[in-house]
């Protein structure tokens, strides 16, 4: 087995025209991982993605895959992916097109497992203009996993399921997982990458935010949620210095989120503030990572 | 260790059976490429059988011949000027490119299925020109006239390519019936040449529809002009309808794939 890099980024830079997507991303994956990559629309997730594939050149850096070039025909006969805005010819049939997949890649899995593994079985012999936005979704997945790829790039795969289809993604995505391949998908959901991932890469306004376990990465957010009212207009320096985000006012009711509801207690009441009908509450995982990204786009 | 790549062989046959499924299929192609020369022959070439052109040739094998080289030429320049558009408006190449599919089999995949939808419909054509039309025309000239057309066809593969990667996949359809038609027309496909207007007869010598139909008419000693001179017109068009098909197709990797 060779320990090389499935995925290897490297300073990649990546702009179109005025647009900078990415401004040097760095990222190693290695074979087995199960890495999500997470942030809001417009992060560079997609981008990340069309490098690491070939689809777009970089601008600056550089992108290997098995350590070969991303474009090169060996290293595509070893990948599986699952692309956003991409289309295949509704006139031909489930089965069909899967065959027709099956055939480009050296060592593609029997079309029964493929099928079986998407969810198909159902709908194998219709044509794909006939199929539903969930249905198709899984059909793309059903294109990616036909080559039996040791690595599976999957851009936004759960977008336009159903909790049923979501559920049934899930599995067959913790069945290939524990054969040993490597998977990278992306999603702008943290409760997903948390359930599927064993890796997060935060990927915010074209940079690597942070990379680290689900459970490092949700220690890391703000993750209660504040609520008090106050006799007075607070302005802004009131909470200067302290960990809080999402900071909002209204009528004299305060609202923020925050790691660490005791320490920002303690200052403002230090700092002389009276405060009535205070609530803590663990905050919505969603709410507390778009504060973690926002945050991060209100300085640059 | 296992094979690295897949074979070529399987691929391009794999492609091949799926363009087949298409073509078939839809409807733009399978209808409009074998079934509306066969309407059009009905109406503009019937009529004319029996009769004996001024050379002493029998006018319903010109008119075959001529129909034929309609055919053909439609499927090339319908199948890949629709056909590339269809597959730029709904991403098809997107998805392609990802996956180890080599572009010049899915090429070449594409100019096997034209070549032959290409003899199926000049085969559609004389067959009813014999059975329906009472045209009595021998089988070897049949397949002499289908051979030149489907040789002298690149060009009109290039322009169906240049179409496809300029316009888009509504558009598509309307831009070539836009150029092919006409072209059609004014080569005397439908009608002899000398009665079609002076001023479109004046410019037929430059279409390249005009010595595609020579190139086939020579095989039943009606052409106009040696085969040497069709040949080269049609080279020459090959090689500038290429050098903008493969410009079009340039400017849309490098918007798409930078």
């Amino acid at each position: 087995m060779s320990t090389e890099p499935v995925v290897e980024l490297q300073g990649v830079h990546k702009s179109y025209g005025e647009v900078q997507a990415l401004r040097g991303v760095d990222l190693t994956i290695g074979s087995g991982e199960v890495v999500a990559m997470l942030g809001p629309n417009g992060a560079g997730k997609t981008t990340s993605i069309a490098v690491m594939l070939g689809l777009r050149r970089v601008t600056r850096g550089q992108a290997r895959l098995f350590g070969l070039p991303p474009d090169d025909r060996r290293a595509r006969s070893r990948v599986g992916v699952m692309l956003q805005e991409s289309g295949v010819p509704g006139v031909l049939t489930v089965r069909e097109l899967i065959d027709q997949f099956r055939a480009y890649y050296p060592c593609p899995l029997p079309a029964e497992r493929v099928i079986a593994l998407a969810g198909l079985a159902e709908i194998a012999a219709a044509r794909v203009s006939t199929l539903s936005g969930g249905q198709r979704q899984r059909l793309y997945f059903a294109l990616a996993v036909s080559g039996d790829p040791d690595l599976l790039v999957l851009d936004e795969p759960t977008v336009g399921m159903d909790v049923e289809a979501r559920q049934r993604f899930r599995q067959a995505i913790r069945e290939l997982a524990a054969s040993e391949r490597t998977i990278v998908l992306t999603t702008h959901y943290l409760e997903e990458a948390d359930a599927l991932a064993r890796r997060i890469v935060v990927v915010d306004h074209g940079i690597v935010i942070a990379d680290a376990a689900p459970e490092a990465i949700k220690a890391r957010l703000p993750s209660k949620r504040m609520r008090f009212r106050t006799a007075t207009t607070l302005d802004g320096d009131v909470f200067a210095g302290l960990p809080v985000t999402a900071l909002e006012q209204l009528d004299g009711q305060v609202r923020l989120l925050s790691a660490e509801p005791e320490t920002v207690l303690r200052e403002l009441f230090r700092r002389g503030l009276t405060l009535t009908d205070l609530e803590v509450a663990g905050a919505d995982l969603e709410e507390a990572f778009l504060a973690l990204t926002s945050r991060r786009g209100e300085r640059t | 260790m296992t094979r690295a790549v897949a074979g070529l062989g399987p691929i391009l046959l794999a492609q091949i059976r799926s363009e087949v499924r298409l073509r078939w299929r839809v409807p733009a192609f399978s209808a409009s490429n074998l079934v509306l020369p066969v309407v059009l022959f009905s109406f503009f070439g019937l009529p004319f059988v029996g009769k004996t052109t001024p050379r002493g040739l029998d006018v319903g094998v010109v008119l075959l011949t001529s129909f034929a080289a309609y055919a053909v030429g439609q499927v090339m320049v319908y199948g890949f000027g629709i056909g590339v558009a269809m597959e730029r408006g709904q991403r098809i190449d997107v998805l392609m490119r990802a996956t180890p599919l080599p572009p010049a089999i899915h090429l070449a995949a594409k100019v096997v299925v034209a070549m032959l939808f290409g003899l199926l419909a000049a085969l559609i054509l004389f067959a009813y020109g014999t059975v329906v039309g009472g045209i009595r025309m021998a089988p070897g000239l049949w397949l002499d006239v289908t051979a030149r057309l489907l040789a002298g066809s690149l060009p009109l593969i290039a322009l169906g390519f240049a179409v496809g990667y300029v316009a888009g996949p509504n558009a598509a359809p309307a831009i070539v019936n836009l150029i092919y038609l006409p072209l059609a027309f004014a080569s005397g496909l439908f009608m002899p040449p000398d009665q079609l207007p002076h001023v479109v007869q004046r410019i037929a010598p430059y279409l390249p529809t005009y010595h595609y139909a020579q190139l086939a008419w020579g095989a039943i000693g009606a052409a106009r002009e040696p085969v040497g001179t069709s040949l080269g017109w049609l080279a020459a068009y090959t090689v500038v309808l290429l050098w903008l098909a493969t410009r079009a197709y340039r400017r849309e990797t490098s918007r798409k794939f930078a």
